[in-house]
């Protein structure tokens, strides 16, 4: 872009040189700027989330001087949410939940995506695109005949009944990545296994399991983040606050409670979207590998 | 390998033990798809297929009344601003996302490779936190009396932005929360399109004396084609479905005009119970989805098959 049309006019090798490098500079320059700019915005709404949480309810409502800036510090919106234990039964659903959920998903998936890699047999193919057409269905298209259906079962206003429908937002994903990565895997290692006199459990648990564990860990953890983060599910089939996991329960109960509990609200929203965070934190590499294998690898 | 016809074969009298291995393989195989077939089968398949049954019924769900259901949303105003709404809210933000995604991959891109783990890491947090809680936060952020950007465009001299009460501004402020939340997914999968363009052809670029402009619509654009086309395809089906964003934000307000189908179906089929017209609603969603859903798999059997 920087090249300047004076070298254009004059295409001489060494007049190239000098305005590549005068290019890197000036797309450094850019780079940088761009991404301060965009990692503010990105950053600003958890910031302040953050802020507002750090605020009393006084200072909150106190519209003299700027609200990005936080006057009297105070940890009392978290001990005070902390201590609510509607939240605490919130915090307990969404682990009971995404727990199960997540075993599950990996069994399932774990096991399907190795028959679909690995043995080859009448309809495999058709079934894998059909993993692959599931995951592009929104839950928004399914949640009021799933709504019947989990009626019907009795499981409304359980958590339980999110249970048995969260698998139709983790498992196909999972089993997609998972079937790239035992894919992945060279053919000697089943058929020295199968040489050695190995069984089909032996090999997965032997062989595929620990070779694709960087694709278990990625599958476990896009079945983590979805299951915590659902929303959709439990908004329509959970409506008595004892059985709400934590996205529903800090967006109707919290606040309805008290419009005006801002710092609150925002303390236990921060605290709620914490574990996905952590898991990100620590496992950065795992969660992007996770992100990107649905379409990269295929 | 003795794949397809495996089961036929087993089915002879007199196996050889080979047979019979292939017998037990393919029966193995079955088992333990089971699980997963029972998931598709029984909380996906069998949902869509009841779905359209419930759609042709009455409100009490005892009368069947074909397409009723269909012809009366059509026939009301709310239902054409729900599917104006959908798509100005759909089109929009994925063309916003894509745009902002696409360059971010590329500054990134652009830095010393040591960086650009430290970057990536702290661009990615929107795509991070659960999408209802930090709509939470940007809901407060817009609230009309404590508005923070309200705050900030004050400072800049600009006057206050009713955010949520006015329908534009309404509009605006969900479409600028999806492209939050949703940009950084973009720029991952576009990072990771631009890592694998071997750098060889850049170099050749350059030799040849192409601006950076040429690299991007002569190297960049085409070996990126296919991902840009899936990550778009998908991300059109994720945002057209979107309920989260809009139930938080605006729940539909004011006056209907920021409901998408998802938040309309919930509205008509669970909070006001007339389960088969929110179906109805949540149906009209399917053949659009369809179509999007019919090219990224096509886009990624292409990519398949490139690779192999």
């Amino acid at each position: 872009m920087s090249t300047s049309t004076a070298t254009r006019e004059m295409p001489d090798i060494y007049h190239k040189a000098g305005s590549l490098s005068s290019e890197r500079r000036w797309a450094l320059w850019t780079a940088y700027i761009s991404l301060i700019f965009a990692a503010i915005i990105f950053l600003a709404p958890p910031v302040y989330m953050f802020i507002t949480s750090l605020k009393t309810s006084a200072e909150v409502a106190n519209l003299t001087g700027s609200p990005w800036l936080v006057r009297e510090p105070t940890l009392e919106n978290y001990a005070a949410i902390l201590g609510n234990p509607t939240f605490l039964v919130f915090f307990w659903n969404s682990v009971k939940i995404t727990v199960c959920v997540v075993l599950i998903t990996m069994v399932i998936s774990t096991l399907a995506a190795f028959a679909l890699a690995r043995m080859r047999f009448w309809g495999s193919q058709a079934l894998a695109t059909g993993v692959f057409l599931t995951y592009l269905i929104p839950e928004t298209l399914l949640f009021i005949p799933l709504y019947q259906i989990v009626g019907g079962l009795g499981l409304l206003n359980s958590s339980w009944g999110l249970v048995v429908v969260y698998p139709t937002l983790t498992v196909p994903f999972c089993t997609w990545i998972m079937i790239g990565y035992f894919a992945s895997i060279p053919k000697e290692l089943d058929e020295a296994a199968l040489i050695d006199g190995a069984s089909w459990s032996q090999m997965l648990l032997k062989i595929f399991i620990p070779v694709a564990m960087p694709g278990i860990i990625a599958a476990t953890i896009f079945a983590f983040t979805v299951s915590w983060a659902a929303f959709v599910y439990p908004t329509a089939f959970v409506t008595t606050p004892d059985e709400m996991p934590l996205t529903i329960g800090v967006v109707s109960q919290l606040v309805r409670a008290d419009t005006f509990a801002w710092g609150q609200i925002m303390a236990g929203a921060l605290l709620a979207a914490l574990p996905p965070v952590i898991v990100y934190a620590f496992l950065m590499d795992y969660y992007i590998a996770g992100l990107t294998a649905g379409a990269t690898k295929g | 390998m003795a794949a397809d016809g495996s089961v036929l074969v087993g089915r002879t009298e007199g196996v050889t033990s080979l047979q019979r291995f292939a017998r037990r393989r393919s029966t193995i195989a079955f088992l333990m798809t089971l699980p997963l077939i029972l998931v598709i089968g029984g909380l996906v398949a069998y949902p869509a297929v009841y779905a359209m049954y419930l759609s042709t019924l009455n409100r009490t769900m005892v009368r069947n009344i074909g397409l009723e259901n269909f012809a009366i949303l059509l026939d009301t105003d709310t239902f054409y601003m729900v599917i104006l709404q959908s798509c100005i809210f759909a089109i929009s933000a994925v063309l916003l996302k894509a745009l902002i995604g696409f360059w971010l991959a590329h500054m990134l891109h652009d830095i010393p490779a040591k960086g650009q783990r430290k970057w990536r890491g702290m661009l990615l947090i929107p795509w991070v936190i659960p999408p209802a809680l930090s709509t939470l936060g940007w809901w407060w952020m817009f609230d009309p009396s404590y508005s923070s950007i309200n705050y900030l465009l004050n400072v800049f001299a600009v006057p206050s932005v009713p955010w949520l009460g006015e329908p534009w501004w309404a509009r605006v402020s969900v479409i600028i929360v999806n492209v939050w939340y949703g940009a950084p997914f973009f720029m991952i999968m576009y990072l990771a399109a631009l890592k694998s363009v071997p750098e060889q052809l850049y170099e050749a670029a350059a030799i040849d004396g192409a601006t950076g402009f040429q690299r991007l619509r002569y190297i960049t654009l085409p070996m990126m084609r296919n991902i840009i086309s899936i990550t778009v395809l998908f991300s059109l089906i994720v945002t057209f479905a979107n309920y989260d964003i809009v139930r938080v934000l605006t729940n539909g307000g004011p006056r209907d005009l920021t409901h998408v189908f998802a938040t309309y179906a919930f509205q008509v089929g669970i909070l006001s119970g007339n389960v088969p017209r929110g179906a109805a609603v949540s149906l009209f969603m399917f053949p659009l989805l369809a179509i999007f859903a019919f090219f990224v798999l096509r886009g990624v059997t292409r990519r398949n098959k490139e690779e192999a």
